[in-house]
């Protein structure tokens, strides 16, 4: 069979950034179950990953959505030390809402606000864009987040001192970097290889 | 393929320096991200893409996101790889062709419509497309897009790609490499420039 892409002449794609949840749709086929070797499913890392087109479709080179999948949990997810989870959230979201990237902006705009608890905070980045008035932590991070995403890259010291001067710790910073970093990679996929699907109606 | 941490390389990172220790604080992070640069670039399975290829198409994303380190890095491998002296030579010219400030790009039209960025249209040179062959030109148009201008991908792009040649699984694998080295160059970059903090420190420290 000839490769084709997939297209979905009746979705409506979302237009504006929110922090409700999406549906994504691939413009490539996803390996079905049956499909998958243990290759495969390592490569999945988690088994309920099976369910998601996403990971079903990057799932056709296992061994870089393995790597990848591990970098990204630690990135987000070990907060023994350094930027707590709200914050990384927050460089998540920024960096997704300078690409471009509705599905990923509402994503970690949502995990954000249910880490943070604040909502009107998180609804600022989503309508205001990078240059929101938030307080000067998230600020510094957002400022940090955005220069970092830009081709070429804008970051330079001047956006450590605000880091610093917010109180984040050096290995806080590091959190920033690479939580900015990540997000260039997932973007990229997430807008290059499907569309967003609005909200479910609400039942 | 020698197997030095690659970040560390490229961003110039001592042994034992205050960042190689705060790297530690992130080990799975480093070792993994360690593991997809050998995934990309020495995997099992070339069936798909080869290792030349995956070594041009770094060579030109390094080259638009515009440091010279880390597109020296790639240009030499590419180069290691044996293709013609004609290929290199392409490439670097078309990323001084393809450069521009990212990223821009259109919205699905509505509220988002006044934040849209117009930027520069990007072909590869007629004269360079015999050279680089109809793959590799479509895979550098579409790494152009990636890094450039995200939102403006859609299925045409990834139909183009098929029209040349490239299978499904190819082109998950060619997302990858430009999305990972849009990745891997922001941690270099945004590393380098707090190490160079950490050494103005130590010289504010000294005074």
């Amino acid at each position: 069979m000839t490769d084709q892409v997939i297209t979905y002449p009746d979705n409506i794609e979302p237009n504006v950034f929110t922090r409700e949840e999406l549906g994504w749709v691939p413009w490539l086929q996803p390996l079905s179950e049956d499909e998958l070797t243990d290759r495969h499913r390592a490569g999945l890392v988690d088994p309920s990953r099976a369910k998601s087109p996403y990971f079903m479709l990057l799932a056709r080179d296992p061994d870089i959505l393995a790597a990848r999948t591990k970098t990204d949990k630690d990135i987000f997810y070990n907060t023994k030390t350094g930027l707590p989870r709200a914050e990384r959230e927050i460089a998540a979201a920024a960096t997704s809402r300078t690409n471009g990237c509705i599905f990923c902006a509402s994503v970690h705009a949502r995990f954000a606000w249910q880490h943070s608890k604040r909502s009107d905070d998180v609804q600022k980045l989503l309508g205001e864009g990078i240059y929101a008035d938030i307080d000067p932590s998230w600020n510094a991070i957002i400022d940090a987040s955005a220069a970092l995403t830009k081709t070429p890259q804008g970051f330079t010291e001047s956006h450590i001192d605000e880091l610093r001067r917010a109180g984040l710790d050096d290995v806080a910073i590091v959190d920033v970097i690479n939580g900015a970093a990540f997000f260039n990679w997932a973007n990229r996929l997430m807008l290059s290889l499907g569309e967003p699907t609005p909200p479910a109606a609400a039942a | 393929m020698s197997n030095p941490d690659i970040i560390d390389e490229l961003a110039g990172i001592v042994v034992g320096s205050r960042l190689d220790l705060i790297r530690y604080d992130r080990v799975e992070a480093r070792d993994n991200a360690q593991k997809s640069y050998l995934a990309l670039f020495d995997p099992d399975d070339q069936s798909d893409v080869s290792v030349r290829d995956r070594f041009a198409i770094a060579s030109f994303v390094a080259g638009l996101h515009g440091d010279d380190r880390v597109t020296r890095h790639y240009l030499a491998q590419l180069d290691a790889e044996k293709p013609s002296k004609a290929v290199s030579s392409a490439i670097e010219h078309e990323v001084q062709q393809g450069k521009a400030s990212g990223p821009y790009g259109a919205y699905p039209a509505g509220p988002l419509t006044r934040e849209n960025v117009t930027g520069p249209a990007y072909r590869v040179a007629a004269a360079n497309r015999d050279v680089l062959g109809s793959k590799l030109t479509a895979a550098l148009e579409h790494a152009h897009l990636l890094v450039l201008h995200p939102r403006d991908a859609g299925p045409a792009a990834l139909q183009a790609l098929l029209d040349t040649g490239w299978s499904t699984t190819g082109i998950v694998t060619l997302s990858q490499i430009v999305a990972f080295l849009a990745f891997q160059i922001r941690v270099v970059v945004g590393l380098r420039v707090l190490d160079r903090k950490f050494a103005a420190d130590r010289l504010d420290a000294a005074e």
